[in-house]
């Protein structure tokens, strides 16, 4: 009986959190003429999906988007944890002197909105004649002060004796940080990729100031360059580009499900 | 020298002095526990000749070599953790295994899948399966090999980390509180494996305890450390027989050692509540007799005392007593049955009776000879 009630109450509101999304996967699959009548209906009179997804796939270099995008999210996802987690080891367990004032520096960070650097950082990458690159895209996220902060409270909760029985035995503190400290701290560093691969697959802002056209453009950056430039409105067609778009996240969610859970609980990052 | 060499050692935490002046020598073989109650820096010494804190002062010298500023890794010592410190993510095989492998394989052949390409690496790696295979059989881990941490009793995790701690043969082996995790029954067999191992391995070993009756039972010598100095450092029966200071005779026994206060006159003779006691001393005025609970006996004349309360132990009643305004603790023979509010004479053999001089120190004492 609780078991049921439970289960209708998140059903309810997985429902009404997917809603748009189960929205635009259904005018996907609709003619366009069929999207604006007055009334409303989840399943298609006619089904459109083979017009719709083949005008996307014909008109926009879906490849090259999704390509892009995962160049970009992999590589800001190695950097930030190539420095991420031996700055969270150091600032969780080593002690130096300053180290107080570099962590107080790591939480200044976390105010800062990223959209705040964004002008004097397109200034340089301009100077530096970086625009329209991967480098450009990937850069200016590689230090994460959200993941050493992650990273800083999760390694914190290791014993010391493990580090120490570690350097008994001969480990030096990069051998610790990669042979200890990282297989023992899996579920934070599944949560903190999930959440940098989504923030960065979906973010619309930093590509567009930073790219132009379709080498580099990202697939959040693709959707919008097919809304303006071929699309119009089409919008059966635009919703099933934004399918195609996001889902290589849903997929890679789905397979992670179970570890990403893990993380969330674990690192107390849930609320 | 070989074996572990403490000299003059250091430290404080803030104002804290917590180790002072401490010198130490363990050769080669010998298990020396460090013994004193919680707070008095035991932990820290040990941690100081780990190399996992430095100290403000002394130096830390192993197998001839001066080690004070050494990594930890560079000072050939091993050491078992109160809470073991296991890999929690590596098998019993392969947590046995890493001291080797950090020390037998060279940086390029410990890279995953590329360092087994090397020429030799698998060769070396075998070896070192053999070793830990060796060191795993007698402790009866062998059926483990390829259990995680997690899935390990307490007991089985204790030995983990002695075999952990052996398999590269360390010059000295440091235990810290090794024990206190196990139930009480564990924790007295464990204590033969332990020096069994120590017996193997013949490393120093510095076993730190709160605990006298390991001390006194695994130990070939005992040092006491009370408020960060060693006060007195000997086998078990020297500790316990002849302790040179008042604080290490009442540290150590259970019961507690009973501590009377006498008095010893201008000829030397030593007086409790003006009777005399048959003991000569050097010295003069106040001073403290100690006896241990089993030197004093109920008796048919002696000093007159109060029986408060008895605890049957079994083999032996405690008699709980009072002497005068002091609380004493005997042992009397369970035959003798005593009851709370009887009048009892006590009397002691001042051959096992210890003084000691308001200071604190040691007198000497020797019996008066009758005429």
């Amino acid at each position: 009986m609780g078991n049921a009630a439970r289960l209708a109450v998140l059903g309810l509101l997985a429902l009404l959190f997917m809603a748009p999304y189960i929205w635009m996967i259904s005018a996907s699959l609709k003619p366009t003429d069929e999207l604006f009548r007055a009334h409303m209906a989840l399943i298609p009179e006619r089904f459109a999906a083979i017009e719709n997804y083949g005008r996307v796939l014909r008109e926009v270099p879906v490849a090259q988007y999704l390509w892009n995008g995962v160049v970009m999210c992999g590589g800001i996802l190695v950097f930030q944890l190539l420095f991420a987690i031996p700055a969270g080891y150091a600032l969780a367990k080593l002690r130096f002197a300053g180290r107080d004032w570099v962590f107080g520096a790591v939480m200044l960070g976390l105010l800062v909105p990223a959209h705040v650097p964004a002008l004097p950082l397109y200034v340089a990458f301009s100077g530096m004649g970086l625009l329209n690159s991967f480098a450009a895209l990937i850069i200016p996220s590689t230090i994460s002060v959200f993941g050493i902060f992650l990273f800083r409270q999760f390694f914190k909760s290791l014993p010391d004796e493990l580090i120490h029985a570690a350097r008994i035995d001969g480990m030096g503190e990069a051998a610790i940080v990669w042979r200890v400290v990282l297989p023992n701290a899996w579920p934070a560093a599944t949560a903190f990729a999930i959440f940098s691969v989504v923030a960065h697959w979906n973010d619309l802002f930093w590509p567009l100031i930073v790219t132009t056209g379709q080498a580099y453009a990202t697939p959040a950056l693709g959707v919008l360059h097919f809304r303006t430039e071929e699309a119009g409105d089409d919008f059966a067609a635009l919703m099933a580009a934004c399918v195609i778009m996001t889902a290589p996240l849903v997929l890679a969610f789905l397979l992670a499900q179970r570890r990403f859970v893990e993380g969330i609980a674990t690192t107390g990052l849930k609320g | 020298m070989r074996g572990l060499l403490l000299d003059g050692l250091d430290k404080s935490f803030g104002a804290t002095r917590v180790l002072r002046n401490v010198r130490l020598a363990v050769p080669p073989g010998e298990f020396v526990a460090l013994l004193g109650p919680s707070g008095c820096g035991k932990s820290t010494l040990l941690r100081i000749v780990a190399g996992i804190e430095a100290p403000d002062a002394g130096r830390v010298t192993i197998d001839g070599r001066d080690v004070t500023r050494a990594h930890p890794g560079a000072r050939d010592v091993a050491m078992v953790f109160q809470n073991y410190a296991l890999y929690p993510h590596l098998t019993v095989r392969q947590n046995i295994a890493v001291p080797l492998m950090m020390r037998r394989l060279s940086a390029w052949r410990r890279v995953p899948v590329l360092g087994g390409l090397l020429p030799g690496t698998a060769a070396q790696r075998r070896d070192i399966q053999a070793d830990v295979t060796r060191i795993a059989e007698p402790l009866g881990l062998a059926p483990l090999l390829d259990r995680r941490p997690a899935q390990l009793s307490g007991g089985q995790r204790q030995r983990v980390a002695l075999a952990r701690a052996v398999v590269r043969s360390p010059h000295v082996f440091l235990l810290d509180e090794p024990l206190s995790n196990l139930d009480a029954a564990l924790r007295v067999t464990t204590r033969r494996e332990i020096v069994d191992i120590h017996r193997r391995v013949g490393a120093a070993t510095l076993y730190v305890t709160h605990d006298q009756a390991e001390a006194l039972t695994m130990a070939d010598r005992v040092a006491v450390m009370l408020g960060g100095e060693i006060v007195q450092v000997g086998t078990p029966t020297e500790i316990y027989e002849n302790p040179v200071d008042l604080r290490v005779a009442s540290f150590i026994g259970s019961p507690r050692i009973n501590l009377l206060p006498a008095h010893a006159g201008e000829d030397g003779a030593v007086r409790l509540q003006g009777v005399a006691t048959g003991l000569v001393t050097t010295a003069r005025g106040k001073l403290t007799l100690a006896i241990r609970p089993e030197a004093l006996e109920p008796a048919h004349s002696g000093w007159p005392a109060l029986v408060e309360h008895t605890e049957y132990l079994g083999e032996t009643t405690l008699l709980h007593a009072r002497l005068d305004t002091t609380a004493v603790v005997l042992r009397a023979p369970v035959s003798q049955g005593f009851a709370p509010g009887q009048p009892v004479m006590l009397r002691f053999d001042p051959a096992r009776a210890l003084l000691f001089g308001e200071d604190g120190h040691r007198l000497p004492a020797h019996e008066a000879q009758h005429a």
